[in-house]
Order: C-alpha cells, then structure tokens, then sequence
C-alpha cells in the first residue's frame, strides 16, 4: 500500500497471515513496566506491598507462629506459662471440636452423622465432576434419594435406630443440614414462583406476586421467630411440629422468594424468539420452559444464585436466635466453659468458624465460576 | 370491537360462508380475520385460502401485516375476530389443538430462533424427541437426514454460534423440517443475512419448494418469487391489496400500491 496518493487500487499479492507480535515479556519485565513505571506507580506498590505486610504478618503471628499446639486446659493459653505473647489457643479448638462438629448429638451415635457426610460426598462430589457419566442417575441419588436416607439416618427412630432429637444436633452439622436443606428446597420453589410471577394467568401470577413481596418483607429473624414461638399457638392442640424442621421450612419459603427474584432476571433476559421459536415447533409451556427458557436462563444468573446461596449459608447463624445451635452458636456455648476461659479463646474459636465458613463459601463461588466459564466456552 | 372497519371488497372477494374444508386439498382457511394490537388494527378482514402444494410470496411494505397474518397460523399471534383453519382444525383457545396445528406447522424465522445452548443436531432432535415421543434413534437419523438435505451434514456436532448466518437458517429450516411438517411459514428469512449468504438459503428454500411443500413465505426476494411462487400476495395497511399469479402480479400490477412498491424493489 504504498500508492496513498492515487485512488484506484488492485491488490497484487495477498498477505498471508502472520503470528501476532509477542506478547509475554519476561517476569521481572513485567514488573518493571507494569509496577514500576513512573514514580508516582513504583510508590503505589511500595505502599501496597506494606499495606498487605502489616496485615498478614499478625494475622500469621496470630494464626501461627505464636499459637499454642499442645495443651490440655486454659492454663497452657496463658502467657505466663507460655512465656510469650500467646496467639490462638489451639487446644481449646481441639476440646471443642466434637461439640462444634456435632453438638449433642449422642457421641455413641455420631458415626451415623459421618456416614451421612460420606454418602453426601460419595453422591455429591461425582455430580460437580462434568467428565462423570450417569449425570440423570446421579442427580436422582443425590437430590432424591440422599435427602431421604440422610434424614432417616440423622433422626433415627426406625429399623433400630435409636431416636435422635432435632434439638440434640447442633454444629457445623445443623449449619450444614439448614444450608443443604434451604438450598436444594428453596430453587425448585424460586423457580416455579419465577414462572408464576410471568405467568399470563392473573391468578397464578398475583399469587406468585403476594408470596414473594411478602417473604422479601420480612426479615428472616421474624420468620424464625414466627415459625418458632407464635405458629404452635396457632396449630390445633397436640399437632407439632419438629423445631428445626420449622425453621427449615422458614428458610426455604423465606430463600425462594429471593431465588425468585433472581431467576426472573434471568427468564426476562431471553429473546422473545426462543419463546416463538419453541412454540412453533409444538413444545407445550412446560417442555419449553425446561428444555429451552430455563436452561439458558439459569445459567444468565449463576452468579446472583450462587450469591444468594452464600448469603443463605452464612444466615443459618441466626437460627441462634431460636435456641438451635449451629457452628456459631455451638461456638458461643463452648465459650463459656470456665475451663478455657483465656485472653485468646474468643478470637481462636472465631477464627476456627470463620476459616470454615470462609473455605466453604470460597469453594461454592469458586465451583461457580468454574461451571461459569465451562458453559460460556460452548 | 369495531366491526366496520374494512369493507369487505377490499379483500378478495368475500368467501366468508364457503369455509368447508377438506383435509385432502385445503391446506390453510383464513377466513375474516381481524387483529388489534391495543388499538392498531392490524389485520383488516383478511380472507386467504391455500391450497395443499401451493407457495404463496406475501410482500408489502413494513407494518403492513404480513408477519402478523404468517405468525397467526401457527397462533403464534391471537387474534379477535374471524376463523383460521389449519389442515382441517379450527384454531381456537384450545391449546390441545394448537399444539396440534404447531406440530404439523414449521415455521422459520427473520432471526433463526435456534437454541444456543443446544449442538446443531440436538436443536434438530429435540421437538421430534419430545413432541412426537420419537425414539431418539429414529430422530437422530431424520435430523441427519435434513442436515444433508440443507447441505450442512458436517456442522451437526458444533453449536449455533460456530456457524454463519446462511447456515444458522439453513439449521433452522432442517429443525422444521425434522417434525416432517405439512406447511412452512417463512418469516423473512434472509433478512438478516449477508448478502453472500442470501443465495443458499433461497436454494434451500427452492428445492423444498420442488419437493411439493405448501409454503408461505413472508420475503422480498423477488427473484425467489418468480421462480418458486405459485400465487403473489401484496399486504399494506393490514390487509390484502393484490393477489395474482406470478407472472401476471409483475407483469400487470392493478393497484397503485401493488405498482408503487414493485416500481420501488425491483430495479
């Protein structure tokens, strides 16, 4: 192209494509022209790089190098034992550990909650595989058939189980059956009221209206406290219901409103033409919905569920407020045992539930991001 | 709803009592349909019989109505006054019937409409598997069948987003096809097409056309009418203005419109 100058132009020869020029410099390049390229930028990391130290270096003092390992009761944790500064108070962890894992469950009967966790992660962890064949047989097991056993299982009561009360499980156990239980109940429920809510039936689609603005209206404490206190006054004279099993059942009406709000986003992100598109080749409202509409649209809002996932996750702690121990409120209860009554106990057992809330809602948004990205490189 | 909006000698004539269908030769009754959207009225007293094997090019200006009267065949679009008759079935608010009528209707969109989150192969499958309850054997080898037919056996394993424009229809036209329908509708379907991909999805269309398919076909490729149509419809303000034989609607246009707009298309 060297004749600007003149208008006509027939090209000769084609040019045949070239690599493109490259772009991965060496690392301490990188650094260099990325980092540290003017002044103003080299001062940013510098204060960066020191920002980040001052907070991980007591964090890691804390965590690490001054934590007590070894002990056996609240003396071990004080520093004038220890003879330094003391960080977390390991053993306490230790101690505790059954409690937080289980509650009261009855110790001799706590192989029946490890079982129900294998089962969940024999069932579970082939599911999240996408490589695993057998996905429908699978997702049957998991979604129904798991839930099943793992409840017979947890309760007990038949074929020789001894009868374990709901208001004995507490720990990370009852965090893990509120969350699994909210989530697996309440997506089915988010999803149908979603559809109710752009339903062409008037009465569908109020009625869908009406559930989801008043479950979004009310905080989740009121809906426990409700569920908890108020609706056996309501209930005729000896019909009751399992403490947690009402809580569970607030948590899965209370989560399917926000579900719902969150997979419409998806279902009116959808080209009017998928919906026509389907209609003209005679899928029926249902088969469209779940073969075509859904599909594509809950994948559109992966992040908004998993959002709402977590938060459901981490909301199970206010069941505390009902007189049902979760992780937390187990934690809580072990912390006013006068035999670990130490200066650290506090931040150790908090950072100990923490680091498990944090991994677990870390794994889900992560696992999400990965399904994210598997769908979009289709 | 205001029933003297059109006197009826606008549309052809008014055939409005003669609506006995018989399911070996009528293949589409239309018979005084009116339309509103909100308050436009959008399909003025339209009378239309097809007849099975016929091919019929609707054209006119936009907003004349053209897609709406396409898209009402398969109920795609509601209507509120007059009858439409589908291969010998009334269309009425009974979704048994329209679901029906839809499976022995294709219909091919401006847009393609194909599922993205489905392979070439699995969008061809899926009504046949699901609606017709069709072994998924049976329904593999028919999609294959039409993906030849369409002349894109080899793209059956990529999902729509891999293919052009051209093939993108072309998939949409072999997804019709594979409910073995009884009527196309065409929805202007080069539209949003390069030009360079117009040519493949009208040879598609015309080799259908050949294989004795009743079609409708909503298109101002005007070449393709000639060469494929047996009756030429021109739609404007919601209804019927002309409607001739091919040769005849070029060559001897009676009404203004019908010669403004061909004056103004074809060069």
């Amino acid at each position: 192209m060297t004749t600007a100058s003149i208008s006509g132009f027939v090209r000769g020869e084609m040019i045949a494509a070239a690599p493109p020029p490259r772009l991965h410099a060496s690392l301490l390049r990188q650094i260099r022209e990325r980092l540290f390229n003017s002044l103003g930028n080299a001062t940013l990391t510098v204060l960066g790089v020191l920002l980040l130290g001052s907070l991980a270096w007591p964090l890691m003092k804390f965590v690490l190098l001054d934590a007590v390992w070894r002990g056996a009761e609240r003396t071990d944790c004080l520093p004038e034992t220890v003879g330094h500064e003391v960080g977390a108070c390991w053993p306490f962890i230790a101690a505790k550990f059954d409690q937080l894992m289980y509650g009261f469950y009855p110790a001799d009967q706590r192989w029946r909650v490890n079982l129900v966790y294998g089962l969940g992660a024999l069932l579970g962890a082939p599911l999240l595989v996408p490589r695993v064949p057998y996905k429908t047989l699978n997702a049957t097991l998991f979604f129904g058939i798991f839930p099943i056993v793992a409840g017979l299982l947890l309760v007990g009561g038949l074929f020789g189980l001894m009868e374990v009360e709901t208001r004995l499980w507490g720990g990370l156990l009852v965090t893990l059956v509120i969350s699994f239980t909210g989530i697996v109940g309440s997506l089915p429920l988010g999803v149908l009221l979603a559809l109710g809510r752009r339903s062409d039936l008037p009465v569908v689609r109020s009625a869908s209206v009406v559930f989801i603005e008043f479950w979004r209206g009310v905080p989740l404490i009121t809906v426990l406290f409700f569920a908890t206190y108020m609706l056996p006054l309501f209930l005729p004279g000896n019909w009751k219901i399992d403490g947690l099993l009402r809580v569970l059942i607030g948590v899965i009406l209370f989560s399917a409103a926000y579900l719902a709000e969150v997979v419409r986003a998806g279902l009116q992100a959808i080209p009017r033409g998928q919906f026509e598109g389907a209609m003209a080749l005679g899928l029926g409202y249902w088969r469209m919905m779940s073969l075509i509409i859904l599909p594509q649209a809950l994948r559109l809002v992966i992040p908004g569920l998993v959002n709402s996932f977590i938060a459901l996750f981490k909301d199970t702690t206010l069941v505390l407020i009902v007189a049902i121990f979760d992780l937390l409120g187990q934690l809580r209860a072990s912390f006013s045992d006068p035999n670990w009554a130490t200066p650290v106990t506090l931040f150790t057992g908090f950072a100990f539930t923490g680091l498990i809330y944090f991994v677990v809602s870390f794994a889900m948004s992560r696992y999400a991001l990965y399904t994210e990205q598997r769908l979009n490189a289709r | 709803m205001d029933h003297n909006a059109q006197p009826p000698s606008n549309g052809p004539p008014g055939r409005a009592a003669d609506i006995r269908t018989t399911r070996n030769e009528v293949a589409v009754d239309i018979v005084g349909l009116n339309k509103w959207f909100g308050a436009f009225h959008a399909l003025r007293e339209v009378n239309l019989r097809v007849m099975r094997g016929e091919r019929i090019v609707i054209c006119g200006p936009s907003g004349g109505g053209k897609s709406t009267l396409l898209r009402c065949i398969n109920r795609i679009e509601n209507w509120q006054q007059g009858r439409l008759i589908v291969d010998g079935v009334e269309l009425t608010d009974d979704l048994k019937k329209i679901d029906e009528i839809r499976r022995e209707v294709g219909m091919v969109f401006q847009q393609f409409n194909l599922f993205p989150h489905l392979t070439v192969l699995e969008n061809c499958m899926l009504a046949p598997v699901w609606v017709r309850r069709m072994p998924r054997k049976e329904a593999e080898a028919i999609a294959r069948h039409n993906l030849a037919r369409v002349r894109i056996p080899e793209q059956a394993d990529k999902h729509p987003s891999q293919l052009s424009g051209g093939q993108q229809q072309r998939v949409a036209i072999a997804r019709a096809l594979c409910m073995q329908p009884k009527i196309m509708l065409f929805d202007e379907p080069t539209s949003a097409l390069d030009p360079e991909m117009v040519r493949e999805v009208l040879d598609t269309m015309v080799a259908l056309a050949l294989d004795g398919m009743t079609m409708l076909v909503v298109t101002h490729e005007m070449g393709f009418a000639r060469q494929a149509a047996t009756r030429m419809i021109l739609m404007d303000a919601g209804q019927i203005i002309e409607m001739n034989e091919p040769e005849a609607f070029f060559s001897r246009p009676q009404h203004e419109r019908t010669k403004l707009f061909l004056s103004q298309i074809l060069h």
